[in-house]
């Protein structure tokens, strides 16, 4: 088996926009619109069915493929919000020049990357999006999964309201096992901070890191001493300050539970509100509008929240 | 059902081989045996693109059944344990597709099922891939173009013992370096579960001249031979990787 680059530019010879991929096995027909993205695996095309926009991903690598429609369906049987996208169909498809593919139909999602929304929107969000994540976690935990290759570029940010979600869930492993798929900068046993066995405290360490990148965009080395390099650059990141402790906690691998570490930042938050209150009250004919105008946020943030709860 | 033992020479170069015997030859021949052979070729950081003497790469990984993969010694680390892998699943799901065909018939394989079929068999694959054991000899070409790769070698060798040490089956590693002092392949590291304490034996392992890829795959058929049979004489005693049931 050859993993180098060649089957990329052979598959972007054969399915361009217009190309239509008719399953071999059910029969349904795809129009490709254009390419979203590309990863490890195989690549995803924005295509069109019935008049309806979907998702599509492709590869010639069927183990592989084979592998994520496992952990697809297994997340479509999680009680509560949907994990990752909804799997449609699985097929294959044999191109005009005999090249055998694999792929797969999922909803498809459209939002805006985590990173561009907490530029856009400001870092009050922060606290939303940590919540929202620990609970999927917490979800996928509670189910026998752990993510594996959680990181940015696997979330978006859907509107209305402003919900994280999930959009490749390739890397999903059961508890215990090893680590099906990671990305260096994510990854615990990159810098020599724990192993690559599934377990919670995996995910924990990669949700941190997801943070820590909205403020890296262009990520760094480990150096020398990878955990003082690691807490040095937490550090150093103003907005995410009032999340310090849970945060560094969750690097060193101290929460058997993403419910733990939800626990602790929702305590923050509380504690919080509590000072803005209490300075509230004290200086309330001084700054009446600024303080309003937090107290204003944090309640917003808080509402949106658990509106997203329930959808 | 018995638990097996995956073999696997796992061959990290950076150019082609020199002397002796062709390395396609050797690496066919420890297929036969059952050894899967997998191939790392790194590329120099200012190589635009893939040099011919690298083809040989491609070539040794085919006839040993392995995977093959040229790298930049930036995304070593990655590579190593990604084919290591991947050679693996493609081993067991031989073995799956073989069983497959005795059962159903010769035209029933993997890839003439159909998807939800496909599924089932796949979760069967990596369940074995996650708890069967796993032997691993590193071979590093250690000629004088290699001195500078070499850091970066030992690194991703510890951080492949990190990947698959958190897998449930268990591991054994060895590293052998050609050419050797006196002979075409020397021992440098013997059979043991992890390899973080290998950072001891790297510096000064550079030799000069030579490559000789072919004749030290086939000692490495003959490291692999030689354990398995004073394994099977202390079987009496020891309870051995391959009798687990």
């Amino acid at each position: 088996m050859r993993m180098n680059e060649a089957w990329k530019k052979k598959h972007n010879a054969e399915i361009r926009p217009g190309t239509t991929i008719t399953g071999k096995w059910h029969g349904k027909r795809y129009v490709i619109k254009k390419k979203l993205g590309e990863g490890a695996i195989g690549s995803v095309y924005l295509c069109e069915v019935n008049g309806r926009e979907k998702a599509l991903k492709i590869s010639d690598n069927r183990t592989s493929m084979t592998v994520e429609v496992n952990v697809l369906k297994s997340l479509g049987k999680v009680q509560g919000n949907r994990l990752g996208p909804s799997l449609l169909d699985v097929d294959d498809w044999i191109s005009p020049f005999g090249t055998a593919y694999t792929f797969y139909v999922m909803e498809y999602l459209k939002g805006e990357p985590l990173s561009s929304f907490i530029q856009r929107n400001g870092s009050e969000w922060l606290g939303v999006f940590m919540l929202q994540l620990l609970d999927d976690l917490e979800r996928l935990h509670a189910s026998g999964w752990v993510f594996g290759d959680l990181k940015t570029e696997n979330l978006l940010v859907l509107h209305a309201p402003p919900r994280v979600r999930w959009i490749d869930v390739g890397g999903t492993t059961q508890i215990g096992r090893a680590i099906k798929e990671y990305t260096e900068f994510y990854d615990r046993g990159y810098w020599k901070m724990g192993s690559r066995k599934a377990e919670p405290s995996y995910d924990l360490f990669a949700f941190v890191m997801i943070f820590l990148n909205i403020y890296y965009p262009k990520r760094f080395d480990k150096g020398l001493e990878p955990e003082k390099t690691l807490l040095k650059r937490l550090h150093d990141v103003k907005p995410l300050r009032p999340y310090i402790v849970p945060l560094k906690k969750a690097l060193q691998g101290k929460y058997a539970s993403s419910a733990e570490m939800k626990k602790e930042l929702m305590l923050i938050f509380y504690q919080a509100q509590k000072r803005t209150n209490l300075r509230k009250n004290r200086r309330k004919e001084s700054m009446p509008h600024f303080f309003t105008e937090v107290i204003g946020i944090t309640v917003i943030a808080i509402g949106y929240y658990l509106f997203s709860l329930l959808l | 059902m018995k638990k097996g033992t995956l073999k696997q020479i796992l061959l990290i170069t950076d150019g082609c081989s020199n002397k002796g015997e062709d390395p396609s030859a050797t690496a066919g021949l420890a297929y036969e045996q059952g050894i899967t052979v997998n191939v790392i070729g790194i590329l120099e950081d200012d190589a635009s693109q893939q040099p011919d003497g690298l083809q040989e790469v491609e070539d040794i990984a085919l006839s040993g059944g392995g995977v093959s993969q040229l790298v930049y010694k930036k995304a070593l680390s990655q590579t190593v344990q990604m084919v290591t892998k991947q050679a693996m699943t493609q081993t067991l799901q031989g073995f799956v597709n073989k069983e497959l065909k005795q059962i159903l018939g010769p035209e029933k394989s993997l890839e003439e099922m159909e998807p939800e079929k496909r599924g089932e068999i796949m979760e069967v694959v990596e369940d074995m891939g996650e708890t069967c054991d796993l032997e691993v000899l590193v071979l590093i070409d250690t000629s004088a173009s290699m001195t500078d790769k070499l850091p970066t070698v030992k690194e991703a060798l510890i951080d492949l013992s990190i990947s698959l040490n958190a897998r449930i089956g268990r591991n054994r590693f060895s590293i052998f370096r050609f050419p050797g002092k006196q002979q075409d392949m020397e021992k440098v590291f013997d059979w043991s579960p992890r390899l973080d304490d290998i950072s001891t034996i790297f510096p000064g392992l550079t030799s000069g001249g030579i490559t000789p890829t072919g004749p030290a795959i086939r000692e490495a058929i003959y490291q692999f031979g030689r354990k398995s049979l004073m394994r099977s004489l202390r079987h009496e005693n020891e309870r051995g990787m391959e009798e687990e049931a």
